[in-house]
């Protein structure tokens, strides 16, 4: 689980290395905590890599984000923190800072400003949703589809995953209520800008799950990203909801045929966090860090590698094309105006409350 | 004066009587074997023990409520919270001042968070007071009760004062009900809504799909075993090593590699479309329900159950068979009257061993169980890694360890833990 890898700069560059990312009292070592696979390689080529390069610190890489709540947690209660900076999705982040497990980050002095000088809270804007929490990239969960599986016309809507007559065939979900249960309002007609006040009363849950009734059987349910590509690249499914990145992935570097609807992607931040109660050398060290890899050149870096929008606005001019692929990314990003228009921004406050409630739920409706 | 030699204790060489003098050697003896392994008992006990205990102790601790907002669970012990009537306005003042305190060392999230287990919209309830207290005179902007209505409406319906009442104590039961679909209230424990049922439910699951993997493991371990014990040395190493193969591979590609078998895209599906015994059409569904989990976990649990059985099947003599046939046994009264009955201990040892594990089993379902294949522990590892809820998770993983215990016990009252063999 714990798979490590190291990065080691050259000693002489740290030796040379004068910049202003080179501190005083700051450790010469430190470990990220990411998610893996693509997504960490694409955080080691924009900003671990640069990093070491001037500064020669030694970047220990550990892909446990995926449990990170859960493990910051027993840090704290053991008293021995051993990770500096943590990749975490923005409502994980919110319950640590909630949890008094992450530091609270003053964007103003911790985070470095735009190239045009706009100070960085500004930069980040809205994205900012937690005094704790330094995005990092948009990304959203949307649905892939088998271009020679649906038939003749492709489903353009998200409301055609809950059309079983036009698409029949399986379809693969999360095992989760988050998404799912505002994707079968919207498709029972609700607004969007109503779907967060329906979801709180009960008549509107019995709705949305009269909803998922209607397509139940017709179901696989997953809970790992990983999953739904697999199934789409197998064929088990005619379509399935999972991250744009994988789906990316899947379509441009994999070449299935496979393509995108981007209608309904509910778009979700993930970013940094540092854990509270680092020593003073580390704690230094991971500001340091932060303020360097989330400037607006890093943040733009990242997106050459995969296709989850930067979440500053001075970087998304600089989204260039994709470092081994040479595509354009621009169409690939949630953000892109065109995809952007057809999304629908989650409600944290309202999972942060609900969550526990419907995710009991949510687990005895499948179970039944 | 001359000494009974009969009532007159023996004495040592050195003149203490025989008797002490051998009880000091033999305790000598016992204290220098228990510091031998003195360092692996503690080992066990620091690594092992104390951890599982102190995880298991958060199925009750709950003082998280009391030390936070302690004036308010004092001030709300007074209120009968069955009357159906808001608190007073001196409980009012309490949380206001809690909050305030709570707000200023940050705690004031975590009660939230507590809270929140047992009523939605607790967190953001205390989130949004918070920052409203933050600017409040505690002495000069009393009273308080309209106020705090005013910040969220909320403070002004009883339930949230019945689930701060209810939960307040230190000490509480309120998970380990959750743990069978049930709720502490202010009237007792009731059961949870029916939407919301769904633990006990996964606790007879695991138990019942346990007992049919159990079942087939015997079922297709025993003539195995039997194989390995009755063939020439030749084939049966050979066979021994197809048994331990399993052992040797990682567990996730097993349970991969029936994801690749069962698929309805999968090889088995594939195979009998071609054959003409399924329509392409109609592919069976193999996987991501009951059938995937019992398939992928009978198989991984297989050699578990073979091993035990084997070793004892090897010290049963073949005459014995011979000889109840030469007095005119059938070969099924032989097998049933004569071969079987000297199994069972290996039976018994495989089939604790398989079930133990069985209904323990986490990621095996994970995988190949969709959503109606997943047993208990796939909630203890939620409640444990993703919603936070330790004492949920600690009540839910004390249950199962108590299932099991006394399922051993009782196996131990109808079997006799004596009867059962690894071997020899």
């Amino acid at each position: 689980m714990l798979s490590r890898q190291t990065i080691l700069a050259t000693a002489a560059l740290s030796l040379i290395a004068g910049s202003a990312f080179a501190g005083g009292h700051m450790s010469s070592e430190m470990t990220i905590v990411s998610w893996g696979g693509a997504y960490s390689k694409s955080q080691l080529k924009a900003y671990h890599e640069p990093y070491s390069a001037i500064t020669g610190v030694t970047i220990l890489n550990d892909e446990s984000s995926g449990t990170a709540t859960a493990k910051l947690r027993a840090m704290n209660e053991a008293n021995n923190i051993t990770w500096d900076v943590v990749d975490v999705e923005a409502g994980p982040a919110m319950q640590l800072c909630d949890e008094g497990l992450a530091m609270v980050i003053d964007p103003d002095t911790m985070l470095a400003r735009a190239p045009n000088d706009v100070s960085a809270a500004d930069d980040f804007g809205d994205m900012l949703v937690s005094e704790c929490f330094i995005p990092q990239i948009v990304y959203s969960t949307t649905f892939g589809y088998r271009t020679d599986l649906v038939g003749s016309t492709a489903p353009t809507s998200v409301c055609d995953v809950f059309d079983i007559a036009a698409y029949p065939g399986k379809r693969s979900l999360f095992s989760y209520p988050i998404n799912n249960m505002e994707w079968a309002l919207l498709c029972d007609g609700v607004a969007k800008a109503d779907i967060y006040d329906v979801l709180e009363t009960s008549d509107g849950q019995d709705r949305a799950f009269a909803k998922l009734d209607t397509i139940r059987d017709h179901v696989i349910w997953v809970d790992a990203g990983s999953t739904t590509p697999q199934l789409l690249a197998d064929g088990e499914v005619i379509m399935g909801a999972t991250y744009n990145g994988r789906l990316f992935a899947l379509i441009e570097e994999q070449k299935q045929p496979v393509a995108m609807i981007w209608d309904g992607q509910v778009m979700d931040l993930d970013g940094w966090i540092i854990p509270a109660g680092l020593s003073p050398e580390r704690q230094a060290r991971a500001l340091d860090y932060i303020m360097f890899a989330t400037d607006t050149t890093r943040l733009a870096d990242q997106s050459k590698w995969i296709p989850y929008g930067p979440a500053r606005k001075s970087s998304a001019p600089l989204v260039g094309k994709h470092a081994e692929l040479g595509i354009d990314m621009a169409p690939h990003m949630p953000t892109n105006p065109v995809n952007l228009e057809r999304a629908f921004l989650m409600n944290y406050s309202f999972w942060a409350d609900y969550r526990d409630d419907f995710d009991a739920k949510f687990q005895a409706w499948l179970a039944k | 004066m001359s000494v009974n030699p009969i009532t007159a204790p023996l004495l040592a060489a050195d003149g203490t009587p025989l008797k002490k003098s051998l009880g000091r050697a033999l305790r000598r003896q016992k204290i220098r074997a228990l510091m031998l392994i003195a360092p692996l008992l503690l080992f066990v006990f620091v690594a092992f023990v104390m951890p599982i205990v102190s995880m298991l102790f958060r199925s009750v601790e709950n003082d998280i409520v009391a030390n936070t907002l302690p004036q308010t669970v004092l001030e709300l012990k007074s209120w009968n919270a069955e009357l159906g009537e808001l608190p007073p306005e001196i409980v009012y003042a309490a949380i206001a001042s809690d909050i305030k305190i709570a707000a200023k060392a940050k705690k004031h999230t975590k009660v939230g968070l507590r809270l929140n287990y047992e009523q939605s919209g607790a967190s953001s309830l205390f989130k949004k007071t918070a920052r409203q207290v933050k600017k409040w005179d505690l002495d000069a902007d009393a009273p308080f009760k309209e106020k705090l209505i005013k910040v969220h409406k909320s403070w002004g319906q009883i339930e949230i004062w019945q689930t701060l009442k209810v939960h307040s104590s230190n000490y509480t039961s309120g998970y380990f009900l959750n743990a069978i679909d049930m709720r502490k209230t202010v009237s007792g424990p009731e059961f949870q809504p029916e939407e919301k049922q769904v633990l006990i439910l996964l606790f007879k699951r695991t138990l019942i799909m346990s007992l049919i993997i159990m079942g087939a493991c015997i079922f297709l371990g025993y003539p195995v075993a039997w194989l390995l014990a009755n063939l020439p040395a030749r084939q049966s190493n050979l066979l021994m090593i197809l048994v331990l193969l399993p052992f040797w591979t990682s567990l996730l590609v097993r349970t991969s590699a029936w994801k690749v078998m069962l698929q309805q895209q999968g090889v088995i599906n594939d195979l009998l479309v071609q054959i003409g015994l399924v329509a392409d059409s109609a592919r069976l569904v193999m996987i991501n329900n009951e059938t995937g989990t019992i398939v992928a976990m009978t198989h991984i649990l297989l050699p578990f159950m073979i091993l035990p059985m084997y070793s004892v099947m090897q010290t049963i003599p073949p005459t014995y068979l011979r000889a109840a046939k030469s007095l005119g046994a059938t070969n099924w009264t032989a097998f049933w009257r004569v071969y079987f009955p000297q199994t069972v201990p290996g039976i018994g040892a495989g089939s604790i061993l398989v079930f133990i594990l069985a209904i323990g089993y986490y990621i095996t379902p994970e995988i190949v169980g969709g959503s109606k294949g997943v047993f208990i522990s796939n909630r203890i590892a939620y409640s444990i890694l993703k919603s936070l809820n330790w004492g949920l998770g600690a009540a839910l993983a004390s249950i199962l360890l108590f299932a099991v215990l006394i399922l051993y016990w009782t196996y131990d009252k109808i079997v006799g833990i004596d009867n059962v063999k690894l071997g020899g």
